[in-house]
């Protein structure tokens, strides 16, 4: 069987973080907001109303284009997108056409254990348009509603050039867009809530020459969506180009409950959607002054915060990627760095029992009631062997409840430090002595015997046991023994 | 008391002068007005809507709380607004079938400035649908007639504003121009009407026509009104990018008469050709003179793109409406016609709403933005309007102010052009070039030919109102022509 090739762009539109709409002063705080509460005659589209643009959105706009290392046009012009759709309530998106913010950027990820590069064709600002609503009190039978809350708050569309290879390789670019419009304060990227959108434009090949028929592919609301649209996707194209029919150039929904693509209705014909420059919207220029300012609100990046994080704190890979991917998450390990100087073991405790807190919690950590400080101030008591990993694991949950500090909580739950050998050894002593059974068991090999003799230990010290010492004396006890 | 009639050359600061010595209060003034609204409109069809009752009210407040000392500068003074100008509670129909139904939930910047200035709303007047046309017979509502001949139109498409001036239905209007829609029936109504800069007075609650184009006009019987009520309207607005940041106009940018007598001023060559009618010519040569006796040194200039500005306007003006208009689907205001489908909507909704001129104007429009035909048609526009532009930039080298006819005819008959729409465009050839260029001009009127009155337009450079005002001053002045005042009551009976 001959060898296929595929090909995939993206278009990504993300909400940019603005109070305030694109183009009037409505709120853009929509989310769980009664319909149509949100609105004025400019995002509405009324006769007579004019849009003025909100500088934050270009702030936003160009801080993105830079992070994604594209050249940034100096001259802002607004174009008119016309086409009719009830959630359009001018007839027109206010978009831009061929002067977009910035053209012929570069993102570097790592998909599958190597660095991938794709190139960005353009970054452009637009509006958001309303929603239609099929249900709900309000409205009549058999009758569909538009909620104009969404409608104008402003978008960055973010297009790639055809240079992902695989779904395995969209789906890392995506996470390391959404990790970098985070990091960057433009957007918060949230997929499930529609603040980050990805359509795909995918073609299987058999000739490494020449693209195969491009097909869209929209209505994908997670990474795991996109992920397995495009293994679909590619899927049924492999199919048709073995079978010898012919691949459609059209666009398709991803169908997330029946786990497909599916044609989409309606007219197959390109549209003519008459792009002309906004003449409510003047034409303006970028002054370099101005661009300076906003380059320097650029924090370190993702990608080259991970380097640094292996090569200054030693870190393996695959751990700073993940301690990096969001930027408070790695803030926050620097933060605590300054008072407990072990990356490796603050690392672990970050990826696993911090993580783990936050999401049982569902938030995110600078929500969170616990402070660099108090984790420094927790690991420096475990590292020094005063209370065990156990109890130290009890505490952050209590710390990520309550908040507080680690003393006071150790004094508030009358959790006493066992670290006195001689007192643990008597207990280990005694352990042995109920437990005749087991010790012979592990005195006969069998090793598991030893985790139910710890297991013991730790149960009489009510977990307050470091199990590392614990494990230490049970073996030197029955070792010497008998 | 006295009567309207008594007060055709009357002026805000006449009016003022009544109220201050009590000869009238605000509401015996506004109810004078909505009288001779009442004896007269039925002829005229200059109002669309009327305000009655709370401009009656509202002038009652107004009375009560009347200030000391100096007035507010429209304090009782009664305007009309064009029907494409939102008003908050009233409704704006925009003389389409299309918006029969939309009552504006808030008021355009000039509204409030208005308000603000005391000024009483009293109704919205009639227009072509859309702004779009040059006689006011293409108003879904039926046409509006010219008062000083009932058989003639009033020009447009401010033909409501106008009328209502010239029969004394109102002192003082708004319209708006975007190829010539304030000066035109201004001309023809033989009244004042003001194109501004520009970019000098907030399009923020004007019904977008084209959005390049249009600016709010005032509107008056005398030049002296004109320039109160844009001093009132004028000035930067943070809802509007396209208005500029220019302070509001002051009458103080006026200059003296003795700087005026002592200008240069440039007659463009292509504006008295063949097509232009004699009377019309004669009788601006006639100002011409009267000017070059003050001193005024009056040289031929020429705009040679001035033909092709007509054309680029049918191009560019198009355009951006076909886009502008786009909103009036049926789904969130407006006419709705029902379909089985979205597009069956739309298109039923579209078909009845709008009439056979924004029909053709939107479908012109939106060919010249096709792509494939963009560069050839859309884009040439725009490189015309450069030109054109140029052209103004070229001519002011030589000269301060330009004299023109503002139309190359008298008002025409009811019915007369409605057939041919390019007889219909060329009501507008003198004015559409510096509405291309962006530059202010106002037309005032500066005789009559029989019954019929001709207007001269003064077209100056971006921001330089203060020139065109002081030679318009000047002119009225030495024209001291009366105010029309048609003698409509008479004929009351037998019209009705």
């Amino acid at each position: 069987m001959k060898d296929f090739y595929v090909t995939i762009g993206l278009e990504v539109h993300c909400q940019l973080l603005t109070q305030a709409k694109m183009f009037c002063r409505c709120s853009t705080d929509y989310i769980g907001k009664e319909p149509n509460t949100l609105i004025c005659p400019v995002c509405t589209g009324l006769p007579g109303a004019l849009p003025v643009l909100n500088r934050r959105v270009l702030e936003l706009a160009i801080r993105t284009a830079l992070a994604l290392r594209c050249e940034i046009l100096p001259q802002v012009v607004f174009h008119r997108k016309n086409y009719f759709y009830p959630d359009l309530p001018k007839g027109y998106q206010i978009s831009q056409y061929d002067f977009p913010i910035g053209v012929r950027g570069i993102v570097e990820f790592v998909s599958g254990g190597s660095k991938k590069r794709v190139r960005i064709k353009r970054v452009h600002v637009e509006e958001d348009a309303g929603k239609l609503i099929h249900e709900g009190p309000s409205l009549p039978w058999n009758s569909s509603g538009v909620d104009f809350n969404r409608c104008g708050i402003p978008l960055v569309e973010i297009v790639t050039e055809p240079d992902l290879r695989s779904p395995e390789e969209a789906r890392d670019y995506l996470i390391m867009l959404r990790s970098i419009v985070r990091y960057i304060g433009a957007s918060d990227g949230n997929m499930e809530e529609g603040s980050l959108r990805c359509d795909a434009n995918v073609s299987v090949s058999r000739d490494v020459e020449t693209l195969g028929t491009k097909v869209e592919v929209k209505n994908m609301n997670s990474f795991r969506s996109v992920f397995r649209a495009l293994q679909y996707e590619i899927d049924r194209q492999k199919a048709l180009l073995e079978k010898e029919l012919p691949i459609l150039q059209e666009t398709r929904h991803w169908d997330e409950t029946r786990d497909i693509t599916v044609a989409a209705r309606g007219k197959e014909e390109a549209e003519d959607y008459r792009y002309f420059p906004d003449p409510d919207l003047l034409p303006f220029s970028i002054e370099p002054k101005d661009l300076e300012e906003i380059a320097k609100t650029i924090p370190e990046l993702p990608l080259e915060r991970k380097e640094r994080f292996m090569v200054e704190y030693e870190l393996p890979e695959g751990e700073a990627g993940v301690l990096v991917q969001e930027k408070e998450v790695a803030d926050f390990f620097e933060e605590c760095l300054k008072e407990f100087h072990k990356p490796r073991m603050l690392c672990n405790w970050m990826l696993t029992e911090v993580l783990k807190n936050l999401n049982e919690l569902e938030i995110n950590i600078t929500e969170s009631k616990i402070s660099p400080s108090n984790l420094a101030e927790l690991l420096k008591l475990v590292d020094k062997r005063e209370i065990s990993g156990t109890i130290a694991k009890g505490i952050l949950e209590e710390m990520f409840k309550t908040g507080g500090r680690v003393k006071e909580i150790i004094a508030r739950k009358g959790i006493s430090f066992i670290t006195n050998e001689r007192e643990l050894e008597k207990i280990v002593r005694e352990t042995i002595e109920k437990n005749p059974q087991s010790v012979a068991d592990y005195l006969s090999g069998k090793e598991k015997a030893l985790h139910f003799l710890i297991g013991q230990v730790m149960k009489v010290t009510r977990g307050q046991a470091d199990p590392e010492l614990a494990k230490n004396l049970l073996l030197k006890e029955l070792n010497s023994g008998e | 008391m006295g009567d309207l009639v008594s007060f055709r050359d009357f002026t805000i600061k006449d009016y003022h002068g009544r109220l201050q010595k009590g000869e009238f209060s605000v509401e015996e003034l506004v109810k004078m007005f909505l009288e001779r609204i009442e004896r007269v409109d039925g002829l005229i069809h200059a109002f669309l809507s009327l305000d009655s009752e709370r401009v009656e009210k509202r002038a009652r407040e107004l009375q009560e709380k009347k200030p000391q000392g100096e007035l507010p500068p429209l304090w009782g003074i009664p305007i009309a607004i064009k029907d494409n100008i939102c008003v908050k509670d009233l409704p704006t129909t925009c003389g389409s079938k299309m918006l029969h139904n939309f009552i504006a939930p808030y008021d355009a910047t000039v509204m409030e400035r208005l308000k603000a200035a005391g000024a009483l709303i009293i109704g919205k007047t009639n227009m072509d649908e859309f702004a779009m046309g040059s006689s006011t017979e293409n108003s879904a509502f039926g046409p509006t007639r010219n008062p000083l001949d009932l058989a003639r139109v009033p020009g447009g498409s401010s033909g409501g504003s106008a009328a209502a001036l010239s029969a004394l239905e109102a002192p003082l209007a708004l319209g708006s121009d975007t190829g010539g829609s304030v000066r035109q029936p201004a001309a023809f109504c033989g009244v004042v009407g003001l194109r501004p800069t520009y970019g000098r007075v907030s399009r923020y609650g004007l019904v977008s026509f084209a959005s390049s184009l249009d600016q709010i006009g005032s509107m008056s019987r005398k030049v002296e009104d004109c320039i109160t009520l844009f001093e009132v309207l004028s000035g930067s607005d943070d809802r509007d990018s396209t208005c500029a940041p220019y302070p509001p106009f002051s009458r103080r940018e006026i200059p003296p008469e003795e700087e005026i007598t002592r200008i240069k001023v440039g007659i463009p060559k292509e504006y008295f050709s063949s097509g232009v009618d004699r009377s019309i010519v004669k009788s601006i040569e006639e100002v011409f003179h009267l000017l070059r006796k003050r001193g005024i040194e009056c040289v031929e200039v020429s705009l040679p793109h001035t033909e092709c500005a007509l054309e680029a306007y049918y191009i560019v003006a198009p355009a951006e409406a076909s886009s502008n208009l786009a909103r009036y689907d049926g789904v969130f205001y407006g006419l709705r016609s029902e379909g089985d489908t979205l597009q069956e909507m739309y298109s039923h909704t579209r078909t009845n709403g709008f009439g056979r001129e924004v029909k053709r104007r939107i479908i012109l429009g939106t060919y010249a933005l096709s792509s494939g035909y963009y560069d050839e048609y859309y884009l040439k526009g725009m490189k015309v309007r450069t030109l054109v532009r140029k052209d103004f930039e070229e001519a002011f080298q030589t000269c301060q102010l330009l004299l023109t006819p503002v139309s190359p005819c008298f008002p025409f008959l009811l019915g007369e052009r409605t057939m041919d729409p390019y007889q219909m465009y060329l009501a507008d050839v003198f004015t559409i070039p510096s509405a291309m260029a962006g530059i202010p001009g106002i037309s005032i009127n500066c005789g009559y030919h029989d019954h019929l009155p001709i207007g001269l337009q003064i077209l100056g450079k971006p921001f330089e109102e203060g020139w065109i005002f002081g030679l318009a001053l000047l002119i009225e002045k030495l024209l001291s022509l009366p105010s029309p005042l048609p003698h409509l009551e008479s004929r009351k009976g037998s019209e009705q």
